[in-house]
C-alpha cells in the first residue's frame, strides 16, 4: 500500500473540493495525534495554508480505566493545539487510519472542549472497516481489509515521505 | 524515587498545564470521572489543600473535604478505623496531610489495593508534590538541571519541602545544591546528612547565594520549634531573610521561589517577593498541574 499516493489522493481531493477557489467558507484542517498531525502539517504546507490544528485524544480516550497511564503516553509527545477559533469554523480532522472509530469519538470530544463548531469533517489515508461507533470518514483514500490482529502504522521518513507499515498486535 | 519516575510526572503535568489554556472553553478532562478523592488534612494547608481539590475537579473526580478537627478522630476514632469508614464510602484516592512522619506511608500500608494513597506533606519528612512542583517550576525556567546552582535558605531543620527539593535535585542531576541557614537550623547532624548527599553547608546568606540560578526562600516553622531557637522576625530577616543587595549577588536572571505561606519581611522582603525575578505565584499554578499528574497516574495504576 503506497502511502505517498494516498496523501497525493487527499490533497488532491482537498485542493478540488474544500480548498477550490470557488469555496468561501472557514476551513481548518486538524490532524489527530501522531500519523494525522503529521498528514495535516503536510497538507497546510502544499495548500499554502497559514495554521493547522493538532488534536491529542489521551484526555477523552474510554480505555483510561483498564490501560492506565499508558493511554495518557502518546499526550506526552503531542499536545492538542488549536491556534484557531473553533468556534463556527468547519474543522476537517485529518487522521491516518479509521478503524473502530473511538479515536475520532474521542477526538470531537477533545474538539468540543475549544468550542462550537459550524461543521466537522472526516479525511483519513485508510479506512479498515470494522467500526464500532457511528461514525464514518468524508473522504478516506483507501479502503483496506486486514486481519484484527494486526495494525496498520503510519511512518514518516527524514524527507517527510509517509509509508504504511503492518505490525501483529502484542496483547 | 526514581530519575524516570520524575521525568514522568513533570512531562505528564506538562500536559495538564494545557487544560488551562485560555482557548480550551472546557477546563476540565474526563479522566478521573467517577472516582472519590478524599482530602484528608490533619494538618492546616489552605493552598495544598485547595490545589488537590481544583486539581481533582478538573480530572473531574468528586472530591470530599474532611473536617478533621470536628471528625469522628476527635472523639476518640482511630486513624485507621476512620480510614476504614472512608473506604467503605468507596474512596479511591485518599490525599493526605498529617502532621507525624510517615503518616501517609501507614495509611498506605494499610489500605487495600484499589485504594491510592498521596501523600501531601508528613511532619518534617517529606512533600513529594512540593518537591515536583518545584522541580516543574526550575525546568520551565531553567531547562538543565545539570548547569544549575540552586540555594535554599532559611528553615531546613523543618522543611519537608527542602528535603523533597534537595531529594529531586540530585535525582534530576543538579550538582550545585547550597543549604543556607544558622546553625540552630541547620545543626551538625543535619548538616552531615546533607553533605553526604553533596549539598554545601552555608551560615552565610551572602555565600550561599553566590551565582546562584534559582533562589528558594523558606518559612521559618515557629510550630515546630523551641522558643529562641532562631532569631525572630526583623532580626531573622537582617541576618537571613532575601533582600535586594543579597539578590544582586545571585545571576542576573535568578528565579526567586517561595513555597508559601510566606512571611513578608521575615524570610523575604515584600519588593523581591513581588518583583520581576519572582516565580512564587507560578509555583502555585504548576502545583495544580503537578498535582493533576500524580492523581491520574495512581488512578490509572
Amino acid at each position: 500500500m503506497n502511502a505517498e499516493a494516498l496523501y497525493l489522493d487527499l490533497l488532491r481531493h482537498l485542493k478540488e473540493g474544500l480548498f477550490s477557489k470557488a469555496s468561501t467558507t472557514t476551513v481548518y484542517l486538524a490532524g489527530l495525534a501522531i500519523g494525522g498531525a503529521w498528514i495535516a502539517k503536510r497538507l497546510a504546507k502544499d495548500l499554502n495554508l497559514p495554521q493547522y490544528g493538532v488534536i491529542n485524544v489521551s484526555f477523552h480516550r474510554d480505555d483510561y480505566a483498564e490501560k492506565g497511564v499508558r493511554a495518557l503516553e502518546s499526550a506526552n509527545a503531542m499536545s492538542t493545539e488549536l491556534t484557531f477559533d473553533v468556534n463556527n469554523a468547519h474543522i476537517v480532522l485529518i487522521d491516518d487510519v479509521l478503524f473502530t472509530g473511538r479515536t475520532v469519538r474521542a477526538a470531537l470530544n477533545e474538539l468540543f472542549d475549544f468550542g462550537r463548531p459550524a461543521q466537522v469533517s472526516l479525511m483519513v489515508l485508510a479506512d479498515r472497516g470494522e467500526r464500532e461507533l457511528p461514525i464514518s470518514a468524508d473522504f478516506a483514500a483507501k479502503v483496506v481489509a486486514l486481519p484484527r490482529s494486526q495494525i496498520l502504522v503510519l511512518e514518516q521518513d527524514a524527507n517527510s515521505h509517509f509509508h504504511f507499515q503492518i505490525e501483529e498486535r502484542l496483547n | 524515587m526514581p530519575k524516570e519516575q520524575i521525568l514522568y510526572i513533570l512531562d505528564t503535568a506538562k500536559q495538564f498545564v494545557g487544560v488551562t489554556s485560555p482557548n480550551r472553553e472546557v477546563k476540565k478532562v474526563p479522566l478521573l470521572r467517577g472516582k472519590s478523592v478524599f482530602n484528608l488534612f490533619f494538618e492546616n494547608s489552605t493552598r495544598t489543600r485547595t490545589t488537590f481539590e481544583i486539581a481533582a475537579n478538573r480530572l473531574s473526580a468528586d472530591i470530599i473535604n474532611l473536617d478533621i478537627p470536628t471528625s469522628s478522630t476527635s472523639k476518640g476514632e482511630s486513624l485507621m478505623d476512620t480510614i476504614d469508614n472512608l473506604i467503605a464510602m468507596q474512596a479511591d484516592i485518599f490525599v493526605v496531610r498529617h502532621n507525624i512522619s510517615k503518616a501517609p506511608i501507614e495509611i498506605a500500608n494499610h489500605v487495600p489495593e484499589h485504594v491510592h494513597v498521596i501523600n501531601a506533606g508528613d511532619g518534617s519528612h517529606q512533600h513529594p508534590t512540593q518537591g515536583l512542583l518545584d522541580a516543574y517550576t526550575m525546568r520551565h525556567f531553567k531547562q538543565d538541571f545539570s548547569k544549575l546552582k540552586v540555594a535554599i535558605i532559611g528553615d531546613i531543620l523543618h522543611s519537608r519541602v527542602a528535603k523533597s527539593n534537595i531529594h529531586a535535585l540530585t535525582t534530576l542531576g543538579c550538582h550545585d545544591i547550597r543549604a543556607v541557614g544558622p546553625e540552630s537550623l541547620l545543626p551538625s547532624d543535619l548538616a552531615k546528612d546533607l553533605s553526604a548527599l553533596g549539598v554545601k553547608i552555608f551560615h552565610k546568606v551572602e555565600d550561599g547565594i553566590k551565582d546562584a540560578d534559582v533562589v528558594m526562600t523558606l518559612r521559618i516553622q515557629k510550630e515546630r520549634m523551641d522558643q529562641g531557637q532562631v532569631p525572630e522576625g526583623a532580626a531573622f530577616f537582617s541576618q537571613f531573610g532575601l533582600n535586594a543587595e543579597r539578590l544582586a549577588l545571585a545571576k542576573p536572571d535568578a528565579i526567586v521561589m517561595h513555597p508559601g505561606p510566606m512571611n513578608r519581611g521575615v524570610e523575604i522582603d515584600s519588593t523581591i517577593a513581588d518583583g520581576k525575578q519572582s516565580v512564587i505565584l507560578n509555583q502555585v499554578t504548576f502545583g495544580i498541574a503537578i498535582r493533576m499528574a500524580v492523581m491520574s497516574i495512581v488512578a490509572g495504576n
